[in-house]
């Protein structure tokens, strides 16, 4: 019984070591690219197209649409970490219902790892779109006395982000293996089913909220309404499926 | 711990190598597809708009044309039915102007015919009428008939204007033969002397004489010398009474024609 494919190691050289979480993130990485690939290497500019390029069609407006719903007005620009954050997350977490398959978000460090990615993300678009000075300015708002909440905010929302994906796909997939030895059969199928939603608003969250800080940091929403609401917005659905 | 740095720097450097890939082999294809889709479109409706607007501009022009033929055939049509009745009616005002022709030429024929008619009826009747005046004249002529013209004619010499007589005595005088006095029958001695008196006195000359009968005269004498003639006879009364119904007949008006002095002596015989 492991808490996290963390502890599953497959091979180690002092500090270096391939665990079951790096594992499978490189076959994820594959699965999504090789898939990418094999769609986009023909992709027709004509009113005829595949069902596969269709599908890709409404997934890439569609997250370019929510993006844009936040209030990031050039959803290209954000498309590419945002989506990313999504799809892999999504995907990491649908694949569940592959047999033997360890969800990488269950692993805190992937979470981890993801969230500090938003944390050095945040400041680069806000820096981006509203210059150094600029950035640095939204942490003295609405007051210079507000500096030390800011901060706080920003790193309680780092970490936020990184125990709410953590928990929900640990508790999960515990849940579901705790289940198999208490009842077997059908139970665990619909915990399954739970999970595989449980996975996507995951993943929704994750990202739309990545998305709102990137949004408050460059400026283009009203800042005291996303900055310091993040972690209660974002907490609430984490506790529906788990009950 | 849960957290295996390690494996979070990995992670991190995994997740930043997804984003470079997805973006390489999905986000940019797919949106550059999109893209490329959505500017075919565009152009395309450009062109369909283009092609509507064209096809609208053609449609008002061959709407224009329609109504523009439309209209000159209407005028046409109007020009033709206006010179078609104009046709007709001059057409038909000639076939009356003919018909109204042929009508009052067949009318004047008919008109000539009743009046050669009338005339011929006339002429003939005028001729029987005076045939039987002639005729009944002739048979009453006699020798008291004749003694009573000798008288009238002597008369007539005796009441004879100062002109006449200074023509007749100058054609008497002039006259390289004897005057010659014609009558229908041969005249008496004495009546002879009596006329040749009477032309003495009026003239106041010597006239010599020669006595011609000639029964053309009717019933009357006759006085004839270098071209002037005095005559009194019947037929001089005849012919101015034919001459008078003559013109009574074709409608002159004959107010003085009708009346000679004479008129009713030799009827009353």
């Amino acid at each position: 019984m492991h808490l996290s494919p963390d502890e599953i190691v497959f091979w180690q050289h002092g500090f270096l070591k391939l665990n079951a979480t790096i594992v499978f993130t490189w076959g994820l990485m594959l699965l999504l690219t090789l898939g990418a690939w094999l769609i986009t290497r023909r992709l027709s500019t004509g009113l005829e197209r595949s069902r596969w390029q269709n599908f890709l069609e409404i997934l890439v407006t569609g997250i370019g649409t929510q993006i844009e719903g936040i209030g990031l007005h050039q959803p290209k620009k954000y498309l590419g970490f945002l989506g990313t954050l999504f799809l892999f997350i999504a995907v990491a977490n649908l694949c569940t219902i592959f047999p033997g398959y360890e969800p990488p978000t269950a692993s805190l460090s992937t979470t981890a790892a993801l969230a500090l990615c938003v944390l050095v993300a945040v400041p680069l678009y806000g820096i981006e779109d509203r210059g150094l000075g600029g950035y640095l300015k939204s942490y003295l708002e609405p007051t210079p006395l507000m500096l030390p909440f800011n901060l706080i905010s920003e790193m309680s929302r780092t970490l936020a982000l990184a125990v709410r994906l953590f928990g929900n796909m640990m508790s999960g997939a515990m849940i579901l293996a705790i289940l198999l030895t208490i009842t077997p059969f059908f139970f665990p199928i619909a915990m399954t089913a739970l999970g595989l939603l449980t996975g996507m608003v995951q993943a929704y969250i994750f990202s739309i909220l990545a998305a709102v800080y990137i949004a408050a940091a460059a400026g283009t929403e009203k800042p005291a309404t996303t900055t310091h609401s993040d972690p209660e917005t974002g907490g609430e659905p984490t506790a529906l499926p788990r009950t | 711990m849960l957290i295996d740095w390690f494996t979070v720097g990995a992670q991190a450097l995994n997740f930043l190598i997804l984003v470079w890939l997805l973006r390489r082999f999905l986000y940019r294809p797919v949106l550059s597809a999109i893209d490329a889709r959505e500017t075919r479109i565009a152009a395309e409706l450009a062109d369909a708009d283009a092609k509507r607007t064209e096809a609208q501009r053609d449609r008002d022009e061959l709407q224009h044309k329609l109504s523009e033929l439309d209209r000159q055939r209407a005028s046409l049509l109007e020009r033709a039915t206006g010179e078609a009745k104009a046709e007709g009616q001059r057409i038909l005002e000639q076939a009356r102007k003919a018909a109204q022709d042929a009508s009052t030429r067949s009318e004047e024929a008919l008109r000539r015919e009743a009046q050669n008619l009338s005339q011929a009826l006339r002429r003939r009747t005028q001729q029987e009428v005076f045939a039987i005046a002639k005729k009944t004249l002739v048979d009453l002529a006699s020798v008291d008939l004749e003694e009573r013209m000798v008288r009238v004619f002597t008369q007539r010499l005796g009441e004879m204007d100062e002109t006449a007589k200074r023509r007749l005595a100058a054609a008497l005088e002039t006259a390289s033969e004897p005057a010659l006095v014609r009558s229908a029958f041969d005249l008496t001695e004495q009546q002879r002397a009596d006329i040749e008196k009477a032309l003495g006195e009026t003239l106041s000359a010597e006239i010599e004489l020669s006595f011609v009968t000639k029964p053309e005269v009717v019933t009357g004498i006759e006085l004839a010398a270098g071209g002037q003639k005095l005559a009194w006879s019947v037929a001089d009364y005849l012919s101015s009474l034919e001459k008078g119904v003559d013109e009574l007949l074709t409608g002159t008006p004959a107010n003085q024609g009708a009346g000679p002095e004479p008129k009713d002596e030799p009827a009353s015989r």
